[in-house]
């Protein structure tokens, strides 16, 4: 009897903060040892960029107590020992990072455009919001707003588009793109997936086209070739003909999404549709494209993101936007050799809308998988 | 109305009007822009047809690592410096971002919390920040290194400075060609011989030391030919002659940005996709490999990778195809890609600009061909086969 009241170790915790510690960080030696390695690599790393970035940074005075108007007010070019970042070159050229050259009395109207454009986003973001309707009615008409209220006309002056520049740039590139790309995508994906040779084959030349090639040479295209397609007089603006070659290759891949979509409906829903005596027209509208859209959200807000990400390319034709807004600073004599500032802030803008689209477009993926069953079968 | 419209509900009728419609519009439409196009050429006394080609380029090419580039040399010599440079980037840039993406996809699902959480921030900061910006930043910390009087030296023998890197250049001797010619024969049959042991293994499940035997023909063999001719290799290594360096092999700091760039913020791209390939495989899978007693190196290699394999290799081509693609972007350092070299400058020297667009669209366009033509044999050839 008396061997039965030996005393037995407790099993290893596998719940709790001890738990998990053994289970995810020391599993094993190697694992253990990977991970005090990690944590060494950390505790030097981490101290070193918070000093950088914040604690030995200069935001808008530098340890002098002096307000920092160029680079060599800098604590950090005063003196090289201690100093971190100079955050003063955003806070001394913040109004061109999100405005550019837009006229200061006018710049209302961006501030204006720049909430309705939140606004009309709202409902697309929000399947559940309260009067949902309404609010999408102000989407539809929210892009003639807009362009009356930043190009000017209906009693607002003109503000010609190269003095645009920085966000207001990437912003209008990004949404303009994805917005006039999604029905021409869908007219591709229908035209590429029709029963008629001469349009499917047109609309499969096009697509394939447009994705074989850089969208910098499009934007080439845009650039140089296009004013020689056109008649005389016709003189297209800068940034039109920019937003033509972005327009070309998003719907190009938007097509391609879409066409991943329509692939997934099953038969017998075109099937039911015929034979309710619908149109191709009103099949599509009615019945394939609302579920085709559904299924191939994700995807979308994927190449949306990508596009958002390609509308830096711009710079190279010439259009200051946000990094062309940074890069024009660098080239500014004040603020030479504060490239490391100037990336990181405009890395962080970047991050912050495409990180947010990518989170939406997992938000939604959980949602399309919880939600609604498409009916496979 | 109706019976007005009685032949329009034909559908072969419809089908045939509405396609002649098309294609008729699309003609008008070509005629236009041709006759406009044609009509502003001659305004602006910009010449058209293909002799530019032949006529000198006027300008210099800092990096052509394979072909030597003067600038009295003709614009056709620039596209070809191009493309090799395109190729040269993508196919480095390819390689090194499968490498690093498949590690990476791997660490992402390893049981370490820490590591996996630190290659996940990575993935997400390098897939969410524009790459031109990434290439950019590059280039400005490439060109922030010292000069080229206080370069750093690695081994004795590469000097890095803010002109690039120098590394000794190797200089093959008339022997070299018999090592050089016994590699690819070492490579050939080394290819033979793991097909023969793979059916022989099939047929009568014996064995054979496949990577031995294929480490021993690559390495060793023409290791022993290069040493009974006596070395036929030698090195010249970069001088510091004045402000610059002489002789040896250089690599442009324009190269490396791009590189590392498109190699890291591929391969991001590339360790999601390894990750949802790894994550397709059953988890029976590797359980049962388990019990058999498979050791957990060959559980990898034998159960998991090739039938994750089948799902990565289609999302794979299409980042190979958005990295050629994306390697385009070198014309924001000046790297002389096709892009750069023959896209820009002599398309601003000639003025051709349909000439020029036309080839250089023709020349992507054809990569790209390539790179899916080779990736489709290549996806068919790991698919199931239903025997």
């Amino acid at each position: 009897m008396n061997e039965m009241n030996e005393v037995r170790k407790p099993p290893v915790a596998t719940t709790g903060i001890i738990g998990w510690l053994r289970i995810n960080l020391f599993f094993n030696w190697t694992n253990s040892l990977i991970t005090l390695f990690v944590i060494y690599c950390l505790y030097h790393f981490i101290p070193w960029i918070l000093d950088w970035t914040i604690f030995s940074a200069d935001f808008k005075y530098n340890f002098l107590g002096e307000q920092i108007t160029n680079q060599e007010m800098c604590s950090r070019n005063l003196d090289p020992e201690n100093g971190g970042a100079c955050w003063a070159v955003i806070y001394v050229r913040f109004y061109q990072f999100i405005y550019g050259f837009y006229p200061k009395v006018e710049v209302w109207r961006v501030n204006v455009a720049y909430v309705m454009l939140a606004l009309a986003l709202l409902p697309l973001l929000y399947a559940n919001l309260p009067y949902r309707k309404y609010f999408l009615y102000f989407t539809y008409i929210f892009p003639v707003i807009a362009y009356f209220l930043l190009n000017g006309g209906f009693g607002f002056a003109e503000v010609s588009t190269n003095k645009w520049g920085g966000l207001l740039v990437t912003l209008v590139l990004g949404c303009t793109g994805i917005a006039l790309a999604f029905p021409i995508g869908i007219m591709l994906a229908l035209g590429r997936r029709s029963k008629l040779p001469v349009i499917s084959m047109m609309c499969t030349l096009f697509i394939e086209f447009i994705r074989g090639v850089p969208l910098i040479t499009l934007l080439f295209f845009g650039m140089v070739m296009l004013p020689l397609f056109l008649p005389e007089g016709i003189d297209m603006d800068g940034l039109v003909r920019v937003l033509v070659a972005v327009t070309l290759f998003q719907s190009a891949y938007m097509a391609e999404v879409i066409r991943g979509g329509l692939q997934a409906i099953p038969p017998g829903q075109y099937e039911a549709a015929k034979s309710l005596g619908m149109s191709y027209w009103r099949m599509n509208l009615l019945i394939i494209l609302p579920q085709a859209i559904r299924i191939s959200i994700p995807p979308i807000v994927n190449t949306s993101i990508g596009l958002f990400k390609d509308t830096t390319l711009v710079i190279i034709v010439g259009i200051l936007d946000l990094l062309g807004i940074g890069r024009g600073t660098l080239a500014d004599t004040n603020w030479l050799g504060l490239s490391y500032e100037i990336y990181f802030f405009v890395s962080l803008v970047f991050f912050i809308f495409t990180f947010g689209m990518s989170r939406y477009s997992l938000y939604l993926e959980k949602k399309l998988k919880t939600g609604i069953n498409m009916g496979a079968d | 109305m109706r019976s007005n419209l009685g032949f329009f509900s034909d559908e072969k009728f419809r089908s045939i009007f509405f396609q002649t419609l098309v294609v008729g519009l699309f003609a008008l439409g070509l005629l236009f822009v041709i006759s406009t196009t044609s009509y502003n050429l001659e305004k602006r006394n910009i010449a058209t047809g293909w002799s530019f080609l032949q006529n000198p380029a006027g300008f210099d090419i800092s990096f052509s690592p394979f072909l030597e580039f003067k600038s009295t040399d003709t614009h056709l010599k620039v596209y070809f410096v191009g493309v090799l440079n395109t190729l040269l980037v993508s196919v480095t840039g390819c390689i090194a971002a499968t490498i690093l993406g498949f590690i990476l996809g791997i660490i992402r699902l390893s049981s370490n919390w820490l590591l996996s959480r630190l290659v996940y921030v990575y993935v997400e900061f390098s897939r969410n920040v524009p790459l031109l910006l990434q290439i950019i930043l590059w280039y400005s910390i490439l060109i922030q290194l010292p000069r080229v009087k206080q370069s750093l030296q690695v081994l004795d023998v590469f000097y890095i400075s803010n002109r690039g890197l120098y590394s000794p250049r190797p200089i093959f001797e008339s022997g070299f060609s018999y090592v050089s010619i016994a590699i690819v024969l070492a490579l050939i049959s080394s290819f033979l011989i793991n097909r023969w042991a793979k059916k022989r293994q099939d047929k009568t499940g014996q064995q054979f030391p496949v990577f031995s035997s294929t480490i021993g023909l690559i390495f060793i063999v023409p290791l022993i030919l290069f040493f009974i001719l006596g070395s036929p290799l030698s090195f010249e290594h970069p001088e510091l002659k004045g402000f610059n360096f002489k002789g040896g092999l250089v690599i442009r700091p324009e190269f490396i940005a791009m590189f590392l760039a498109l190699s890291i913020y591929t391969a991001a791209f590339i360790s999601e996709i390894v990750r949802a390939g790894i994550m397709s495989v059953s988890k029976g899978q590797r359980e049962a490999s388990a019990a058999i007693g498979l050791k957990q190196t060959w559980i990898m290699r034998l159960i998991i990778i090739p039938q994750a394999l089948r799902v990565i290799v289609p999302p794979l081509t299409s980042q190979y195809l958005n990295l050629t693609k994306n390697s385009s972007l070198g014309i924001a350092v000046g790297y002389a890609d096709l892009v750069h070299g023959f896209g820009g400058i002599s398309l601003n020297q000639t003025g051709q600009a349909i000439e020029c667009m036309a080839i250089v669209m023709a020349t992507y366009l054809s990569i790209s061909l390539t790179i899916s033509f080779f990736m489709n044999i290549y996806n068919r050839s790991i698919q199931f086969k239903e025997k």
